[in-house]
C-alpha cells in the first residue's frame, strides 16, 4: 500500500464513474485540486497538471462505507487496532466504517466515544463509534444515550450480546428516539441458540455438532421489528443470515416499520456445508446457514429488503482460531475480501448490477446511519474508491492488512479488485 | 489386505469392502483371543498413543488390550479438555506427543471434528475413539461384528436404535455402518432426542417403542445420561423408562426373536431392565469381547499398512 499526499492537482482520466447519487454510470475525467473535486467532464486538458492517472477500464465510486466492524481497541490490541483496522478498510475500498462497542471497557461513556474519534483523527478512514445500549453491555440498564449521541455515537448496540429482555429493548427503542439514532440488536434468541456451534440442519446432524436453529434469529428479528413498530423507533438488523429473517424484514418494510438491514459477504457466499471441514474459520455468529438461506439473502439484496453490505470484520489471533470448535472464537475478518466476494457472488453471478452493488456499499449504508457521503461532482470533497471490475485474482495473505488473518477465503478466486482510494487529499494505491 | 482408508475418522463414507475386511479380520483375531496365549507379534515395534481428552474406561481398556495383544508399544495420555482451555492448545499437546515419534494415535475428544483436525498436525495413523456427539466408529464396528455373529448377514436386517440419538456418537456411526452393509435402520426415542433431518441419512424415525420393536431383528439400546434430566429434554427418567425402557414384559409380547445390544455403560432400570441385560436376548458381553477383536483388526489393517 502506497500513499501520497496530493495537496495540489490530480487528474483521473477516462474513469467509468459508477454514481449511486445519480443512479447511473458514465465515463468522464475527474479533476481534483486541494482535496476537492473541481470538474467532472470528458477530456479535461491535462496541461500543467503534475499528477495524471489514466483509469481506462477502471471504475470510480464514492468511498465505501462499512456499517459493522470490530477494531478491538481498547482492550484487544493484539487482534486489531484502530490504525491497523483502518489500513484493512482502505485495502477494501472503505473510507468510512462504524465500529462496534464490544471492547474492554465497552464504548458506553462519552469518554470512550471520544477515544475512538481521537485514535482515528489522523487516519485516512473515518471511524464512527457505535455505543452500547446498556451499561457494560450487560443487558440491565440503559446507557446515557443522549450524551453518547452528543459525543458522536452513530447508533446503539450491545453487539454480540443480544438484548434478550423485551421490556428493556422496548425502553431502549423508545429512548433512542431522543437521539434519532437507530438501535442495532444482534438478532438471536439467547436461550434458543443455546451453545450452538453451527446452523441446525442436516449438516449439523451429520457432524454431531451442537446447533443453533434459524428460528433463533427469526424470533429475535420478529420481536425487534414488532417493538420498532410499537415504539416508532429505528431498528437496524445486523448480519441477516436466514430466509425467515429476510421475509420478516420485507414485510415490515412494506408495513412502514422503520427497519433497515445488512448482510455480510460470508453469509451470501458460504453455507453450513463449509463446516464439514470442522475448521473454526467457519465459526461465526450468526452461523453459516443453508443454500436456501443464502439465496434468500441474495434475493433480499436484490429487491432492497437488505439495505447494505457490511463485513462484521472480526479479527481474532491465530491461537484463538486454531483450536477445537468449542474453544475457538467466533468471527472472521472481512474488509479486504468484501468487494471481491460481492463482485464475484453478486455481480458476476448475475444477481446485482454493478451500480446496485455500489449503492449497497455507499448511499444505502450512509442512509442507514445518517453518515455523510459526498457525491462525485464539482465542489464536493474528493472521496473516491477506484476498482477494476474485471480483474481476476486469488485472495492471499499478502492482501491482508488486518492484524489478524482469520478468514475462510484464503485461496479463493475473485473477479473485481480494489486498486486505489482517494480521500482526505491523499492518493492510496493498494 | 489393504483398506482404502488411511485413518478411521468415522464410518461415514467408508466403503463396504473396507468394513467387510475389518470384520473378517476381527473374526480371525477373535480366535486369537480364545487361545491360551492371547498374543501375536503383528505390531511389534509400532508405537501407539491413546490420547483421551475425555474420561473413558471401557473404550480405553479395550483399545489398550487390543494394542497389547498385537505386541505394540503403548502410551496413555489422559487430560480433561478443561486443562487445554487453561492455555495449552490442542495443537501443542499433540505436536509435543508426536515429537516423540508415534506411529498410531487413538484419540477421544469431547468436540466433534477434533480427531480429524488432529490429523493435519501429525504424520501418524489416526483412529477416532469417539469425538463428542459425532462418531465412534470402532463401537459401530464391534456392534456390527456382534450382529453378524449372532443374527447373521446384515443385508436386509432390521436394526432399531433406541434412546438419545441426538447426543449419541454411537448412533451416528451405527447408522452409517449399517446402511453401508445393507441393513434397514430405524431410530426411536422421544422427539427431543431425535436430531433434525436424521431421515436424510436414510433411516426411519419413530417415537413409539412398540413400533421399533415390531420392526427390529435387533435393537441397540443407548445409555440415557442421567444429566439429561432437568434440561427440559425429558421430564423424568421415570417417564423415560415407562415409554422407552426395554423390559421383559415388552419383549415377551413379541412373536419373534429379537437381539438386544447395548454399548454400555448401562443404566439398569432406566433404558434397560436387569433381567433383559443379563438374559437370553442380550449379547452385551459378546460386544465387549468383539470390541477388543475389532479394534485389533482396525489397528492391524491401518498400522500394518503404514
Amino acid at each position: 500500500m502506497q500513499q501520497q499526499k496530493v495537496s495540489d492537482k490530480i487528474l483521473f482520466q477516462n474513469a467509468t464513474i459508477v454514481d449511486p447519487h445519480q443512479g447511473k454510470s458514465y465515463t468522464a475525467d475527474i479533476l481534483i485540486d486541494d482535496g476537492k473535486i473541481r470538474k467532472v467532464q470528458k477530456e479535461i486538458p491535462k496541461s500543467g497538471i503534475k499528477r495524471v492517472v489514466d483509469l481506462k477500464g477502471k471504475s470510480v465510486a464514492p468511498g465505501f462505507i462499512d456499517l459493522h466492524v470490530h477494531f478491538r481497541e481498547p482492550g484487544f490490541e493484539d487482534e486489531e487496532t484502530i490504525a491497523t483496522g483502518a489500513r484493512a478498510a482502505l485495502a477494501g475500498g472503505f473510507t468510512q466504517v462504524c465500529c462496534m462497542p464490544n471492547t474492554v471497557p465497552p464504548i458506553a461513556t462519552q469518554d470512550s466515544v471520544r477515544l475512538i474519534y481521537k485514535k482515528a483523527e489522523d487516519l485516512l478512514v473515518r471511524v464512527y463509534p457505535i455505543a452500547a445500549i446498556t451499561k457494560g453491555r450487560e443487558g440491565k440498564e440503559l446507557t446515557e444515550m443522549g450524551e453518547l449521541a452528543e459525543a458522536g455515537a452513530v447508533a446503539f448496540s450491545d453487539d454480540g450480546t443480544p438484548l434478550q429482555n423485551a421490556l428493556l429493548m422496548r425502553y431502549a427503542l423508545e429512548y433512542s428516539r431522543v437521539t434519532g439514532k437507530p438501535v442495532i440488536n444482534h438478532a438471536e434468541d439467547i436461550d434458543l441458540r443455546a451453545d450452538g456451534l453451527m446452523n441446525e440442519g442436516i449438516v449439523s446432524t451429520q457432524l454431531g455438532l451442537t446447533a443453533n436453529p434459524a428460528a433463533a434469529e427469526q424470533l429475535m428479528v420478529y420481536r425487534d421489528v414488532m417493538l420498532a413498530k410499537l415504539t416508532g423507533a429505528r431498528i437496524h438488523i445486523p448480519h441477516v443470515s436466514t430466509a425467515a429473517a429476510v421475509a420478516i424484514i420485507r414485510q415490515a418494510k412494506a408495513d412502514g416499520v422503520r427497519v433497515t438491514a445488512e448482510a455480510t459477504p460470508h453469509h451470501f457466499t458460504l453455507t453450513d456445508e463449509y463446516m464439514r471441514s470442522f475448521s473454526a474459520q467457519g465459526k461465526v455468529a450468526p452461523p453459516l446457514r443453508t443454500e436456501e438461506d443464502r439465496q434468500a439473502i441474495i434475493a433480499g439484496l436484490k429487491d432492497g429488503t437488505i439495505d447494505a453490505i457490511a463485513t462484521d470484520h472480526a479479527p481474532h489471533t491465530y491461537e484463538t482460531k486454531e483450536t477445537s470448535l468449542d474453544l475457538a472464537s467466533s468471527g472472521l475478518i472481512g474488509l479486504e475480501s468484501a468487494f471481491g466476494l460481492a463482485m464475484t457472488q453478486l455481480v458476476k453471478a448475475g444477481h446485482l448490477s454493478l451500480l446496485d452493488l455500489v449503492t449497497k456499499l455507499t448511499t444505502r449504508p450512509a442512509a442507514v446511519l445518517d453518515l455523510p457521503l459526498p457525491p462525485i461532482k464539482a465542489g464536493e470533497a474528493a472521496n473516491l474508491t477506484i476498482f477494476d471490475p474485471e480483474e481476476w485474482w486469488v485472495f492471499s495473505r499478502k492482501d491482508i492488512y488486518s492484524k489478524s488473518h482469520n478468514t475462510p477465503f484464503l485461496g479463493a478466486e475473485f473477479t473485481g479488485r480494489i486498486k486505489s482510494v482517494f480521500t482526505q487529499s491523499t492518493y492510496i494505491e493498494i | 489386505m489393504n483398506l482404502s482408508i488411511k485413518h478411521l475418522y468415522g464410518l461415514e463414507g467408508v466403503p463396504k469392502e473396507d468394513i467387510q475386511a475389518i470384520l473378517s479380520t476381527a473374526f480371525s483375531f477373535r480366535e486369537v483371543l480364545e487361545r491360551p496365549v492371547k498374543k501375536v507379534p503383528t505390531l511389534q515395534g509400532v508405537t501407539v498413543v491413546n490420547l483421551f481428552f475425555e474420561p473413558s474406561t471401557r473404550t480405553r481398556i479395550s483399545f489398550e488390550l487390543a494394542e497389547k495383544r498385537l505386541s505394540a508399544d503403548t502410551v496413555n495420555f489422559s487430560a480433561s479438555s478443561s486443562s487445554l482451555s487453561k492455555g495449552e492448545s490442542l495443537k501443542d499437546t499433540i505436536q509435543n506427543i508426536f515429537a516423540m515419534k508415534i506411529d498410531v494415535v487413538v484419540m477421544r475428544h469431547p468436540v466433534p471434528g477434533s480427531v480429524k483436525l488432529l490429523s493435519q498436525f501429525v504424520d501418524a495413523v489416526v483412529i477416532n475413539a469417539g469425538d463428542g456427539t459425532h462418531e465412534h466408529p470402532t463401537q459401530a464396528l464391534l456392534d456390527m461384528m456382534s450382529l453378524q455373529e449372532k443374527v447373521g448377514d446384515m443385508e436386509g436386517m432390521n436394526v432399531a436404535i433406541v434412546g438419545d440419538i441426538r447426543h449419541s456418537r454411537v448412533a451416528l456411526s451405527n447408522i452409517h455402518g449399517l446402511k453401508t452393509m445393507g441393513a434397514n435402520v430405524m431410530v426411536c426415542g422421544p422427539p427431543t432426542f431425535i436430531p433434525v433431518g436424521i431421515e436424510s441419512l436414510g433411516v426411519k424415525v419413530t417415537y413409539q417403542l412398540e413400533e421399533a420393536l415390531e420392526f427390529a431383528d435387533a435393537i441397540n439400546v443407548l445409555r440415557i445420561q442421567r444429566e439429561r434430566q432437568g434440561t427440559g429434554l425429558i421430564p423424568s427418567l421415570r417417564e423415560y423408562r415407562n415409554l422407552y425402557g426395554i423390559t421383559r414384559e415388552r419383549l415377551d409380547r413379541l412373536s419373534k426373536p429379537i437381539t438386544v445390544l447395548h454399548p454400555g455403560p448401562m443404566n439398569r432400570g432406566v433404558e434397560i431392565d436387569s433381567d433383559i441385560a443379563d438374559g437370553e436376548h442380550a449379547i452385551i458381553l459378546h460386544q465387549v469381547l468383539n470390541g477388543v477383536a475389532s479394534r485389533m483388526a482396525v489397528l492391524f489393517l491401518l498400522a500394518g499398512a503404514k
